[in-house]
């Protein structure tokens, strides 16, 4: 808990002032507040005692001053709290977004996004919450009680004891129900997310869900999620409700006995009623302040746990470091080099890549080819670090890829994945993610050699079009060819094709790769591919296979030399004749 | 679309929500009733008592032993129905949001396609969780603290009127200020919350989209330029909160203000009553000064429960705006549930268009027979997918009509139709789930055996036996660690098992290996012998096999007939051919 809280209150730094001001108002409110039953008592022991309607008067008119400075110091205090609480989470959210970004794609395996999603809204929201609420009421709260406490024995020692011994009691109960709750709100987070998930995969695959008229089973299965919610919402609900009965049962049990003793002392003459009476307001002061103090902690609970969450992905740190100054490429060396390289990913029991070596020098076209599940993505994933080898070497232009800065290495090497992912705003935007200070002219360009540009002609914006989330607006060979026009318009020497011209006809496929072959820059280009078309006009294809390199050659030799590559051949050539 | 929501209205639609549970309500009622009698009763006993101690050797101790002892005993029934009330209070609550979050989904599964293509799902994402959370809280507060709230200030009201109406009227003319005051707050918070809601929900989008596919972002480093727009957005964010939750935290101290002036006049009103002797004892003035307190607290609690019921009914008006779209057209009154299907289509005169000012389909017209193949040919995006949305009814033709069987398909209810059809699209998705419920979702009965007849049909079952736990792997969101292939394979096995009469294949072994993609081939053609499919086709053997080959362009079907034909037309599909396979 505490380590929690150390790791989450550096965002409070920037506000340390509004942290320490607003609960410090508040502070002085409560005091004015403490002062109230003493000038009751003073009324009923002087004012009515001696029949002095000017002092009751003079009293009365202290209590209204008393309440509007307290209204002064109150709302002073909520705008800090809120200033503080707001600026809080707003940096909070700021460094967890910034820190998300910096995972790598071994984490993001791991934790899902959904959970990055949650953490970074309603989690956050909940910390906010309890911020707020901990600057105004939680240094209040226990001054009140404490104070209360202590204006009781400047009263009557004596009677001042049954508060001494009623606060610890109160301290327990709350305590052991806010302990009790803790993993109950857990529970109900957890379900939470579950039916997160379930919403978020609804909307993105709602049309095969109504292809196969799932909608009902669908619905029904969230109802059951729903409903387990509701079980866990109600579970924590439980014992959290018992704490409002309890210290009522306890103040009330507590004001009986001031009563009571307060009757024998009173009977031998050793203090007032008016003291009495006084002794009595102020337990109903700590009443009202403890029924506060218990919807804060119920608050605060919830909060830790929330912020619990967070520190665990503040706590998970990126599998791939880079150096902060980094190595200068040398062009004149091999552009990219694998020697022995082996790759497991985390949490498998199988090796994914074992043993790859090989060579590849600037300008070449390098085709990788194998069936599904054979490496060949995971292969190419490791160039650009994305993930790091588990063992082996891989050099580009002469230094270990793990020598380069993430800016250099980003400069080097330019990705178009399998998924065409696009983001909204316009297309130029999208295109910029590759180099932000390319002006129009290059981006027609890549997009020309993309194969994109009927789509940018089609629009009646031309580049200027948006796209919605996700480019939902675009069908998935569109995205394809607008994805590898990003990449294109990074000009980078290593230019890397996962399988990205799956959703293209082979007429555009081919007239993309004769595009390709004509950039001015000469990339060394890996194309990764199922079909032989795509690589067979490749200087070098590396022929994949349960994560090892087979065989390599050219189209020709490896009809010669491999069998597995004939195999692929002949299962594409072939087939047109059937 | 997002008309201003009068909160009012809101707040009747909750109500309507609330009505499911009108004997918890009610038995609520009556237990928040009797605790806040017994509450307000118990501080009467304590003024008898008060009153019994006068002075020095003049206190009467067993009359007040015993009106303590009645007090304790009143105290612990309080407790007691305070807890059953609010065990009863949450469960209504969260019931009431559970409710909607079902009917948001139900409602979510019957929205036609064009309003999930045109809202970002990050959008109605936040509807759903983080909006109905904020609402639920919103009501527990209001459950727990409204009814008492308004029934301990008519009970203190009665009793202050009994023990002295004077002052009882002294109190009651300053109230309305207390009331005023809330709800010139509330009425001003409303605003400040909802602008903290749209910015929210903006804010939300654009982590689900960022988030969502954070290997891009990395790929090309842009966490950065992200960052940056998200830290403009979040400074807007704190902006509109620090307003909404600066000012709804006005409510608290100004009414507590009120009070502390109403308390401040009852002690001098009081005070005065008991030096002219008007019948009153300091033990009444006690009772009335814990009552003025006790009277005015609900009015700060009702306040500060407005400022969270705005909030509240913010977050309501947003799901409910999800509530509210209308779902698909409904079918037709006498739509008739298809059993079978032979797979004649007919398709006349229909037209077609997303947008009325980009037309896509006019005025096209064909004719499927039973078992026919159709084949889809055409540039990268030339409106594939557009043809099957029609066909599966997952938007309406403007104009024209699509008969199966001579029924046309707007007769036929969407289940029905849809149950003949199987897809296979080339985006593939997996719900969150085993391996089995995601093959399984077709056909919910198939046996075990079947599903491995239909993986091995489709040669998925060799990769799901080396899952750790087989069909009962769980596979996370968006298929999490299977490959694109292995993907796409267990999309096909689910439509193997439904064994559908008529098939829609959109590229659909695009991602797998052509290895495996023959053998695949294979057992489709085994499945689709003498039925009717449709085949987004870039592989040649398909196109020669076709009865019919549509060549489609930027969304227009321009060209129709089998592949000898289109070639002597010597059209569009031509030069496609010939460039495509000239190689």
């Amino acid at each position: 808990m505490v380590i929690i809280l150390k790791k989450l209150l550096i965002y409070l730094k920037k506000y340390t002032l509004e942290t320490v001001l607003a609960p410090l108002f508040k502070m002085f409110e409560a005091t004015l507040e403490l002062f109230v039953p003493l000038v009751v008592k003073r009324i009923i022991d002087t004012g009515i005692a001696n029949n002095d309607l000017t002092y009751i008067l003079k009293m009365c008119v202290l209590l209204a001053f008393l309440a509007f400075v307290g209204l002064a110091f109150s709302i002073t205090a909520q705008y800090f709290s809120a200033r503080a609480a707001v600026g809080f989470s707003s940096s909070l959210r700021y460094s967890l977004f910034s820190h998300i970004g910096t995972l790598t794609h071994s984490e993001i395996d791991t934790l899902g996004t959904s959970k990055l999603i949650t953490r970074m809204t309603s989690d956050i929201n909940q910390v906010q919450n309890g911020i707020n609420l901990t600057l105004r009421l939680l240094l209040r709260s226990p001054f009140v009680v404490f104070g209360a406490m202590i204006m009781a024995f400047t009263v009557d020692k004596s009677s001042a004891l049954t508060f001494a011994g009623t606060i610890p009691v109160l301290s327990l109960v709350v305590f052991a129900i806010m302990l009790g709750t803790v993993p109950l709100y857990k529970a109900v987070q957890k379900h939470l997310d579950s039916i997160l998930l379930k919403t978020r995969s609804t909307l993105s695959g709602v049309r095969v869900l109504r292809a196969f008229s799932a909608e009902k089973r669908d619905i029904a299965d969230f109802t059951e999620k729903n409903q387990l919610l509701l079980s866990a919402q109600q579970k924590a609900a439980r014992i959290s409700a018992l704490l409002n009965p309890l210290t009522y049962v306890i103040i009330n049990a507590a004001v009986i006995i001031l009563i009571y003793t307060g009757a024998i002392r009173v009977e031998a003459g050793i203090i007032s009623q008016g003291a009495v009476v006084a002794l009595y307001n102020y337990m109903s002061q700590i009443l009202v302040e403890l029924i506060k103090l218990a919807n804060l902690i119920i608050t605060i609970t919830k909060s830790f746990a929330s912020a619990r969450r967070i520190t665990e992905i503040f706590d998970t740190s990126p599998s791939v470091t880079f150096p902060e100054k980094g190595a200068e490429p040398d062009l004149s060396k091999p552009a990219v080099t694998f020697t022995d390289v082996s790759f497991t990913y985390k949490n498998a029991g199988e090796r994914s890549l074992s043993g790859i070596s090989f060579t590849a020098e600037k300008g070449e076209k390098i085709g990788i080819i194998g069936s599904t599940g054979s490496g060949k993505s995971t292969l190419i994933n490791l160039i650009p670090r994305f993930y790091d080898a588990s063992s082996g070497k891989i050099e580009l232009f002469g230094h270990d890829i793990s020598d380069y800065s993430r800016e250099t290495l980003n400069m080097l090497v330019a990705t178009v994945a399998q998924k065409a992912v696009l983001f909204s705003g316009t297309i130029r935007e999208n295109l910029l993610w590759g180099n932000k200070n390319a002006d129009d002219e290059l981006l027609l360009s890549a997009v020309k050699t993309a194969q994109a540009e009927d789509i940018i002609k089609a629009k009646e914006n031309g580049l200027g079009e948006m796209l919605t989330e996700g480019g939902k607006n675009l069908s998935g060979g569109q995205k394809q060819r607008l994805t590898i026009a990003r990449a294109l318009v990074k000009k980078a020497p290593v230019l890397i094709l996962d399988d990205s011209a799956s959703a293209l006809d082979l007429a555009t496929d081919l007239k993309l790769r004769r595009a390709i072959n004509e950039l001015d820059f000469h990339p060394l280009v890996f194309i990764v591919s199922q079909r032989t078309s795509s690589v067979m006009g490749c200087d070098k294809i590396l022929v994949m296979e349960d994560g090892e390199i087979e065989a390599v050659g050219t189209h020709s030799e490896l009809l010669e030399t491999s069998e597995v590559y004939r195999e692929i051949y002949m299962s594409q050539n072939g087939g047109a004749n059937e | 679309m997002s008309r201003q929501k009068a909160p009012s209205g809101t707040l009747k639609k909750v109500l309507g929500f609330i009505s499911d549970y009108k004997l918890s309500v009610i038995f609520s009622l009556i237990l928040a009733a009797l605790s806040v009698a017994l509450t307000l009763y118990i501080p009467l006993l304590f003024g008898d008592a008060i009153d019994l101690i006068i002075g020095k050797g003049n206190a009467d101790i067993p009359g007040i032993i015993k009106i303590l002892l009645k007090a304790g005993a009143l105290a612990f029934v309080c407790a007691v129905l305070t807890w059953i009330m609010n065990t009863l209070n949450n469960k209504i609550t969260y019931s009431v949001v559970m409710d909607i979050r079902n009917r948001a989904y139900t409602k979510i599964n019957s929205l036609p396609l064009s309003y999930i293509d045109s809202h970002p799902a990050g959008d109605t994402v936040s509807r759903m969780i983080s909006d109905a959370d904020q609402f639920s809280e919103g009501l527990l507060m209001g459950f727990t603290q409204f009814f008492s709230g308004i029934l301990t200030i008519a009970g203190t009201l009665i009793l202050m009127l009994m023990l002295d109406w004077k002052i009882a009227l002294v109190v009651a003319a300053l109230t309305p200020v207390s009331l005023f005051v809330a709800k010139f707050v509330a009425k001003h918070t409303y605003e400040f919350f909802r602008e903290q809601s749209s910015v929210r929900a903006e804010q939300t989008a654009l982590i689900n989209e960022i988030t969502g596919n954070l290997k891009t972002v990395r790929a090309f480093s842009k966490e950065k330029d992200s960052l940056d727009k998200f830290g403009e957005i979040n400074e807007r964010l704190r902006k509109a909160s620090l307003k909404a939750i600066f000012y709804s935290s006005i409510t608290n101290p100004s009414t507590r203000f009120v009070n502390a002036i109403v308390y401040a006049a009852v002690a001098f009103s009081g005070a005065a009553a008991v030096l002219s002797g008007g019948g009153i004892t300091v033990g009444i003035l006690t009772c009335l000064l814990s009552y003025a307190n006790q009277y005015t607290k609900p009015f700060n609690e009702i306040s500060g429960v407005a400022a969270e019921l705005q909030n509240a009914l913010a977050c309501a008006a947003r799901v409910i705006e999800i509530l509210e779209e209308s779902p698909e057209k409904p079918h037709k009154e006498n739509a008739v549930i298809k059993t079978e299907t032979k797979g004649n289509i007919e398709i006349k005169n229909i037209s077609f268009s997303y947008t009325p000012e980009q037309r896509l389909i006019e005025d096209f017209s064909l004719s499927v027979k039973s078992g026919q193949k159709i084949a889809i040919v055409g540039p990268t995006g030339c409106g594939k997918t557009t043809f099957i949305n029609l066909l599966m009814r997952f938007y309406d033709v403007k104009s024209g009509s699509i008969e199966i069987d001579g029924t046309d398909i707007r007769d036929i209810t969407r289940q029905s139709l849809r149950s003949h059809y199987g897809m296979v699209l080339q985006e593939t998705w997996l719900m969150p789930g085993t391996v089995r419920d995601n093959i399984k979702m077709g056909k919910p009965e198939a046996t075990d055996e079947e599903i491995i007849r239909a993986a091995k049909l489709s040669h998925s079952y060799s990769f799901i036996k080396r899952l750790p736990e087989g069909l009962d792997t769980v596979i996370g969101e968006d298929g999490g660690s299977l490959s694109q292939g292995q993907k796409q394979l267990l999309c096909i096995t689910r439509v193997m098992l439904c064994d559908p009469d008529i098939l829609i294949l959109d590229e659909a072994t695009s991602s797998i290996d052509t290895r495996t993609e023959i053998r695949v081939q294979k057992a489709f053609n085994a499945l689709m012998q003498g039925k009717t499919s449709f085949l987004v086709a870039h592989r040649l053997s398909t196109i020669l096999e076709a009865d019919k080959i549509l060549y489609m362009e930027k969304g227009r079907i321009l060209e129709t007939g089998t592949h000898k034909e289109l070639l002597s037309l010597n059209g569009r599909y031509a030069a496609l051919f010939k460039s495509q396979f000239s190689e």
